[in-house]
């Protein structure tokens, strides 16, 4: 814009002095051709100004599109997030406690397996090298039956704690596809921090500037409690009737 | 038995292998994503799939569909093991052709059901 404005004054110049020229020499017809001509370059200036006045109120009814999306993001989805990311919280807590109880309740079922074998073995040592009075054996025997007796509960005792530290270990995908979708909200708020700052910053720099809206999740990922969609069941059994309803 | 277990979380499909074991089936195979799983699943003799729903590259539900379009694959059992909770995406697997659906977080008890109510089912109809 700058360059052609350039372009008009110099025409313009240009006709004011053959304007003067003309004045001067009397010639009233190329004076008046001379003033209409500047008139005419007076009124190509206004059109190129109402031009640039459009395309700025264009950009900001634009630019106010963008506001609307970051007003949704503020007031919905920032607090979603915070929730989220309460949750992640609140279910790695539950985690690493499930983990933690196991190990201690596992911890003195092994302790009591091991102390009773140690106890077992050193008479079985001495019973090897027929050190062991009869009194002894028997009292020997009666240990090797208990230790017995309790070894398979014990086992299948810590086989659960096991079990109970592998299932909580389920933690990490549930709250790494809560903490993805907080991810993905951060660059959402990025782009539209990017594309206010191009507003506020340059006009003309529209092609830039991103109008993107947030991808329609079709997936949601685990529910958080307080933000369950209206149609998601609530536990397997729901589930396994509607699976039922549909025949299966 | 040879089952295929896709996640994108190696955490999880450790579980489910762990799980599996523990029921007795110790052949399994593991994949990230359905992209990953349809080659192995076209080039192996799996018995078994059991998939998430929601994966970077190619999702569980397409997936799913992939294997009851092809030929070969038609009739291997699947298990769909997913947050996803929402009766519209229940119901989709379902007509997709879906053999059963756990919700995660689940526990071990209800994976072996399911597990065993497929091969029940699969052994009925033959």
């Amino acid at each position: 814009m700058a360059f052609s404005e350039a372009i008009l004054s110099e025409q313009c110049l240009e006709q004011a002095k053959g304007l003067v020229k003309s004045i001067e020499s009397g010639d009233e017809n190329a004076a008046i051709n001379h003033l209409r001509e500047i008139s005419r370059i007076n009124e190509t200036k206004m059109f190129q100004e109402i031009g640039r006045l459009t395309r700025e109120l264009h950009d900001t009814l634009v630019g106010f599109g963008v506001d609307t999306d970051i007003s949704v993001l503020a007031e919905h989805e920032i607090p979603d997030a915070r929730e989220r990311l309460s949750h992640v919280i609140n279910v790695t807590d539950q985690a690493a406690h499930k983990t933690l109880t196991a190990v201690e309740e596992a911890i003195p079922v092994c302790r009591e397996l091991e102390d009773s074998a140690s106890k077992i073995e050193l008479q079985w040592k001495r019973f090897i090298s027929r050190d062991l009075s009869a009194d002894e054996f028997r009292e020997l025997s009666r240990e090797i039956g208990g230790h017995l007796e309790i070894s398979a509960d014990r086992y299948a005792k810590i086989k659960t704690y096991l079990n109970d530290i592998l299932m909580a270990q389920d933690f990490q995908d549930i709250t790494g596809q809560i903490i993805r979708r907080v991810i993905g909200l951060v660059q959402d708020v990025e782009d539209k921090l990017v594309g206010l700052i191009k507003i506020s910053g340059s006009l003309d720099d529209e092609e830039n500037r991103s109008e993107k809206n947030p991808v329609e999740k079709v997936l949601e990922g685990p529910q958080v409690p307080g933000q369950e969609s209206a149609t998601a069941l609530k536990s397997q059994d729901e589930v396994d009737d509607l699976l039922s309803s549909l025949g299966f | 038995m040879k089952i295929l277990i896709v996640d994108d979380f190696s955490t999880m499909r450790r579980i489910i292998k762990n799980l599996l074991r523990d029921l007795g089936f110790n052949n399994t195979a593991e994949a990230d994503d359905g992209n990953t799983a349809l080659p192995m699943l076209q080039s192996g003799d799996f018995d078994f799939l059991v998939t998430d729903w929601n994966m970077p590259g190619m999702e569980g539900i397409d997936l799913l569909k992939a294997v009851r379009a092809d030929e070969k694959l038609a009739n291997l059992p699947v298990l769909l093991v997913t947050a996803e909770a929402k009766k519209e995406q229940i119901v989709e697997a379902a007509q997709a052709g879906v053999n059963g659906y756990v919700v995660k977080p689940f526990n071990a008890a209800t994976l072996k059901e399911k597990i065993e109510k497929i091969f029940e089912r699969i052994e009925a109809s033959q």
